[in-house]
């Protein structure tokens, strides 16, 4: 598979989920494992463009996809104007959230111009934080998708 | 918590795959979207030992206009069907069922197929299946065969699919109205309780889930005349199972509000 | 003491307060931004092996034979083992305090020997090369048991028909009885007497990252390092030490990023105990890490309470007494080293709070029960102190048919009343309720809001407007633990180095859990060492580098770390100048150190830039007079100690709308004026305030552990156990006032529980005013929907 633009190539267990296998054989920590039961989105990656549960994926089923992560969005600049927003606004305590978080409100960001605060609440309603409070979060990507907030 | 050991297998062609059910017998699993079968494995609620991917098997995916109605592929996503034209013109029941589904990242990966063959009478495409009476296209090593989605659910997470089997497609008849509500705590939580309903010919469907073992046809309140009436007749219906947080009662309470909500719009 | 005496010229501001009260983002929240933290699971050490639990499946079981011969085999499996082996490395515990007389509650070891007592309570431990090869041989563990009797009742705990520890006579943990004397003649007395019985539902913290430790032991050294996600690294220090038996100078916590923490993680754990034994025992690094099933059977619950209030007061609205009868139930042990009575004992000093009556007696037991245990989560006991007093406040004024808002004025104690003792024997200095209740009315426009309410009456839309009033416990002294016998301490430390370059580092005991510690350590001592912020690091959870100190825990960061950055920033100040006055031959008075520069404070005319300082300091001290020596690292300490506690005070109302039909509530507002003193960041302490309210509406509308009779936890998932999500809440707005505390030259005052504790009275008072035309009311939380329809008689 294409690993935020890297290609990569691995023998592992048919049980290892996605996001075990980004963090344990590739190293890449930013995507969390928050429930392991597909509840909480801490685990929130891109596979072939579309957000996924990291934890609801196989590994062996994303042969010959191209995921990307927090960690290859940041690198690329994609997420820039959200981590922006984000930083601005302390729309993030803890961070253990955070980067679904943001691949949740991009996936938003890429496929609409605008959006209500409902939209945005509906959109990221698969992503638990227990730190902001929400509102935080929904200023930002709306400050972002709409310009103001 | 991790899931336990299994092997795995994306079988290219139905024949390949039918020969891996058949060869693993009960220890294989059908594995599709995976949103509910992961889970279960990662909390070690099943033991699979062997999960047979159909998702590169050719012919399960595709929306496709039917000279009265739709057939959708069992591998079309939850997704796939909230932003289809086609869906929203001919099956909208469908398109407004979707965005009850969980949450855009499940969405994305989640197959009607899946939630068929898994009969969860809480999950929303079985009850608009049988509110639209579809007919579910069934493959198996010996050909294809189809079967009414009334009959198809015949008991909690129990259908008519045989060993070896794999659910192929749907395919949805026109109706006039289609209405789908449902109440749901939180956003894209399963529903307490829920309720689609179609009028096609002048005849109402209320099909509940959320109510039973499946999905429940309300017979009496589809044949009412009057709201009133079917309010009264729906408890000769339904009697829903209790979940952690509501008892039968209320269940049934919220059922009659649903029943006046789709009354009023179909 | 004075207000503090802070740099003059606000470096890039034209504040006198340099950066204190400025809304300035957190440098770290950069890396958590990119998915670059540093959290306990993102940690890769050579031969780290893994640790997996075998919990019991039962609530009260004896365990006959644990038969480890399948998981010993299988593959990657390093070791199993019982609680007897682990208990050889670890010694038990009892979490009882000198101060809660009475407490008591039974050894508690770091895996169950004989005995489990709650569903969940780890009985075994595999070790493997690999979480999924742990599990594997958790999964091969064959246990054989003998089924005990439970107690998952409160009352019938309390009436203690079976014992769940014998040995200790009843199931009663704890009690405590006050009485001012007087109530009955009140009650007596009283034009009105209102009553009512209120439930709370058992919740747990549901931190995203679930508890975590790694534990390194080094044989060699007979030392051991834990990377441990905690609110209080030097408490975990000590513990490690005492139990494990290594001097307490070769045990190191390291704290790095944590996934919230909320009070989950300021308690010692069984499981974690048992990681850092493994280690010992296994001369290698291990790591646990709770996975969010085991998380609901094993991190503290808080808040399963049933408690009875009355109030008396007048014909006018005047408040003359409070009565309390409180059952709280904990599980079959007090937590270490807390204790589990706190949450009791603040619900009985708290109750009635903001309110000037003088008569109060109160009661309550903590009793054990057959579930996981419990322990402080957010806001302690406020949440129900606030709930049980605004419920029944806001009784008393329907039946005087008084409006809420003017019984409350009526009845806070007055603004110009302080310092005030409270009927429960808690002491006040300085708090603003009516300053607080005006703002509030103001800011949701409480007038036009009423008349909102009424008109949509009429279309048969049903909207309640509650308010709360609260105090809140912030900066505790040693009262809180240290003179009960714990080793927690009240006091912090801060440690600021001038670094050749310029640069300030800054290091102190307060953790950093994502409230912002660091960026307001960061903004204290930019002002009051008189440099700019992009020249701050901040350092903080590392026993072997910062300052002895207490950690993250009751509103206290802010408060006390944060007056002893500024204790130690203006020393630090100080002795710079004195530098500068050695190399510049001037005055030290005619000096003064703004915008990373050493300036003449007359003119503003720049004398020297820090790094040039810097370097003669370090580099060229030769260039010094002999007798000098420059000090450019300097520490400090502060323990408030004038008051048990810095009180603060708050008040919150919820705005929404119930569908009678369906009983669904849907939030339309929530406000939340607050004085927590000083405020340091705004942004972050809206921020504090606002994930505080959503945990409060959590607990009001949606949390709860459902236990079954059996005493199965039966709703320990993230999909039945309900948690806020963005979809159902609200917009919070914020307001402060900022009575400052004058025992510190900060002034700040705590604020982390703020709105956990005042949020579900304020929904509470909103649903039932959004009922009351209707005839229902409510007083069993969650208020879900299944409980409003009952109420309003439809199932």
């Amino acid at each position: 598979m294409t690993v935020n633009g890297s290609p990569v190539r691995r023998r592992i267990p048919a049980r290892q989920h996605l996001v075990d296998f980004l963090r344990e054989e590739l190293g890449l920590t930013g995507s969390h494992i928050g429930c392991e039961h597909g509840v909480c989105g801490a685990c929130t990656v891109r596979v072939d463009g579309d957000i996924v549960r990291g934890c609801l994926m196989l590994a062996v089923q994303a042969n010959g996809c191209k995921v990307d992560t927090i960690e290859g969005l940041s690198d690329s600049g994609e997420l820039e104007a959200l981590q922006k927003a984000f930083h601005e606004r302390n729309a993030l305590q803890c961070g253990f959230c955070t980067p679904g978080m943001l691949m949740a409100a991009q996936d938003l960001v890429l496929q609409k111009a605008r959006c209500s605060r409902e939209e945005i609440k509906r959109h990221i309603s698969g992503n638990y934080c227990r730190c902001t409070g929400y509102q935080a979060i929904v200023d930002a990507i709306e400050q972002v998708l709409n310009g103001q907030g | 918590m991790k899931a336990p050991s299994f092997a795995y297998a994306r079988p290219g062609t139905l024949a390949e795959a039918f020969d891996l059910l058949e060869r693993h017998g009960e220890g294989a699993r059908i594995l599709a979207g995976g949103q509910s079968l992961i889970p279960s494995l990662n909390m070690r609620l099943s033991s699979p030992e062997l999960l047979v991917d159909i998702t590169g098997l050719a012919g399960l995916s595709g929306i496709e206009s039917l000279p009265k109605g739709l057939r959708i592929g069992a591998l079309v996503t939850h997704a796939q069907i909230e932003r289809s034209p086609e869906v929203k013109r001919h099956a909208p029941l469908l398109a407004q069922a979707a965005p009850h589904i969980a949450h855009p990242a499940i969405r994305n990966r989640g197959t009607l197929g899946g939630s068929l063959a898994l009969a969860d009478p809480a999950a929303e495409y079985p009850a608009c299946a049988v509110a639209l009476d579809a007919t579910l296209v069934i493959a198996g090593k010996k050909g294809e065969r189809r079967v009414k989605a009334g009959a198809f659910f015949k008991g909690l997470f129990e259908t008519d699919l045989r060993p070896g089997e794999i659910l192929a497609a749907a395919e949805f008849p026109p109706a006039d109205k289609a209405v789908f509500v449902e109440l749901a705590r939180r956003h894209g939580d399963y529903a307490i309780i829920g309720l689609a309903g179609t009028q096609a010919a002048s005849r109402k469907r209320f099909v509940f889930l959320g109510a039973g073992a499946t999905p429940i046809l309300a017979v009496n309140a589809s044949k009412a005349s009057s709201l009133e009436e079917a309010r009264e007749v729906l408890g000769k219906d339904l009697d829903p199972p209790a979940d952690l947080y509501h008892s039968s009662a209320t269940k049934l309470h919220l059922a009659r509000v649903l029943l006046e909500r789709a009354w009023n719009k179909l | 003491m004075a207000k503090a005496e802070l740099p003059l010229h606000a470096p890039g501001t034209q504040l006198d307060k340099g950066y204190i009260g400025q809304s300035v983002p957190r440098a770290n929240a950069q890396r958590l931004l990119q998915g670059r933290g540093s959290f306990i699971d993102d940690l890769r050490f050579p031969r780290l092996a893994h640790v997996a639990f075998f919990r019991s499946p039962y609530a009260h079981a004896r365990i006959k034979r644990l038969d480890f011969s399948k998981a010993s085999k299988a593959e990657g499996v390093i070791g199993v083992f019982d609680g007897r082996s682990v208990a050889e490395y670890c010694t038990p515990w009892v979490a009882v305090l000198a101060h809660l007389k009475g407490i008591k509650s039974p050894p508690q070891h770091a895996i169950a020997i004989e005995r489990a007592c709650w569903q969940g309570e780890a009985v075994a431990a595999a070790v493997a090369d690999s979480r999924s090869q742990a599990e594997d041989a958790v999964a091969r563990i064959e246990a054989e048991w003998e089924e005990l009797p439970v107690v998952v009742d409160m009352d019938e705990a309390l009436a203690g028909k079976r014992v769940i520890h014998p040995e200790l006579g009843d199931n009663i943990c704890f009690k405590r009885e006050l009485d001012t004397g007087g109530v009955d003649e009140a009650f007596a007395t009283a034009d009105v007497v209102v009553e009512d019985v209120f439930h709370f539902g058992r919740h747990t913290g549901v931190c995203l990252e679930g508890r975590a430790l790694l534990a390194d032991y080094n044989a060699a050294e007979h030392s051991l390092t834990v990377y441990h996600a905690t609110q209080a690294p030097h408490m975990m220090q000590d513990i490690f030490s005492r139990h494990l038996n290594i001097p307490e100078a070769n045990v190191r916590v390291i704290t790095k990023d944590v996934g919230g923490s909320y009070g989950i993680k300021v308690h010692v754990y069984a499981d974690e105990m048992a990681t850092a034994a493994l280690s010992v025992m296994l001369r290698r690094p291990v790591k646990f890490v709770a996975d969010r099933l085991e998380s609901f059977v094993s991190d503290i619950h808080a808040r399963e309470h049933k408690a009875k209030v009355r109030l008396a007061c007048t014909s006018s609205g005047e408040i003359l007494a409070f009565e309390l009868d409180d059952l709280t139930a904990i599980g079959p042990y007090s937590v270490y080293p807390r204790t589990s009575g706190i949450e009791g004992n603040q619900v009985v000093n708290l109750t009635g709070g903001p309110y000037r009556h003088q008569k109060y007696r109160a009661k309550m037991h903590v009793v054990f029960t057959n579930k996981n245990v419990t322990c402080q989560y957010r806001a302690v006991g406020h949440p129900i102190a606030v709930a049980l007093t605004e419920g029944i406040v806001d009784l008393a004024a329907q039946k005087l048919g008084m409006d809420v808002a003017e019984f409350r004025r009526k009845n806070l104690i007055p603004d110009d009343a302080y310092p005030y003792t409270f009927p429960s024997g808690i002491k006040f200095e300085k708090l603003s309720h009516h300053k607080s209740l005006n703002k509030l009315l103001q800011l949701m426009d409480y007038q036009k809001l009423r008349e909102e309410q009424l008109r949509l009456r009429k279309n048969n839309i049903y909207r309640g407007i509650g308010l709360a009033a609260m105090i809140e416990v912030t900066n505790p002294s040693p009262a809180f633990y240290g003179v009960g016998g714990a080793r927690i301490s009240a006091q912090d430390g801060a440690t600021l180095r001038l670094e050749p370059t310029g640069m300030l580092t800054v290091m102190c005991s307060v953790t950093e859990q994502g409230q912002g510690t660091e960026a307001v350590f960061a903004q204290v001592a930019a002002s009051a060492v008189g440099v700019t912020l992009d020249k701050v690091r901040v350092i903080t959870g590392d026993t072997a580098v910062t300052p002895y100190g207490g950690g993250t825990w009751a509103s206290r960061g802010a408060g006390i770390g944060g007056e002893a950055v500024l204790l130690a920033g203006r020393a630090l100040r100080s002795n710079v100048l004195d530098v500068a006055s050695q190399i510049l031959k001037a005055d030290k008075a005619t000096l003064d150190i703004l915008n990373n520069e050493i300036i003449n404070r007359l003119t503003l005319e720049t004398r020297m830039p820090l790094a040039e300082l810097g370097r003669v300091a370090y580099f060229r001290p030769d260039t010094l007079p002999i007798d000098f020596q420059s000090e450019l690292t300097v520490t400090r300490h502060y323990t408030p100690r004038q008051y048990g506690f810095t009180f603060t005070n708050g008040i919150q109302a919820s705005w929404l709308e119930v569908d009678p039909d369906t009983g669904f509530v849907r939030l339309l507002k929530h406000w939340c004026v607050e004085d927590a003193g000083t405020l340091i960041n705004p942004m972050l302490v809206d921020e504090q305030i606002r994930g505080g309210v959503v945990q409060g509406i959590g607990a009001a509308l949606f949390e709860e552990c459902l236990y079954g009779p059996d005493g199965q936890l039966l709703n320990g998932n993230m999909a039945d156990y309900l948690v806020p999500m963005a979809g159902e809440m609200c917009d919070i707005v914020c307001a402060h006032l900022e009575t400052p505390t004058r025992q510190s030259q900060l002034g700040a005052k705590g604020v982390g529980e703020a709105g956990t504790a005042g949020a579900p009275a304020a929904v509470m008072n909103a649903i039932n005013d959004a009922l009351a035309p209707l005839g229902a009311r409510v007083t069993a939380m969650p208020f879900t929907p299944q409980r409003i329809l009952k109420a309003l008689g439809k199932v």
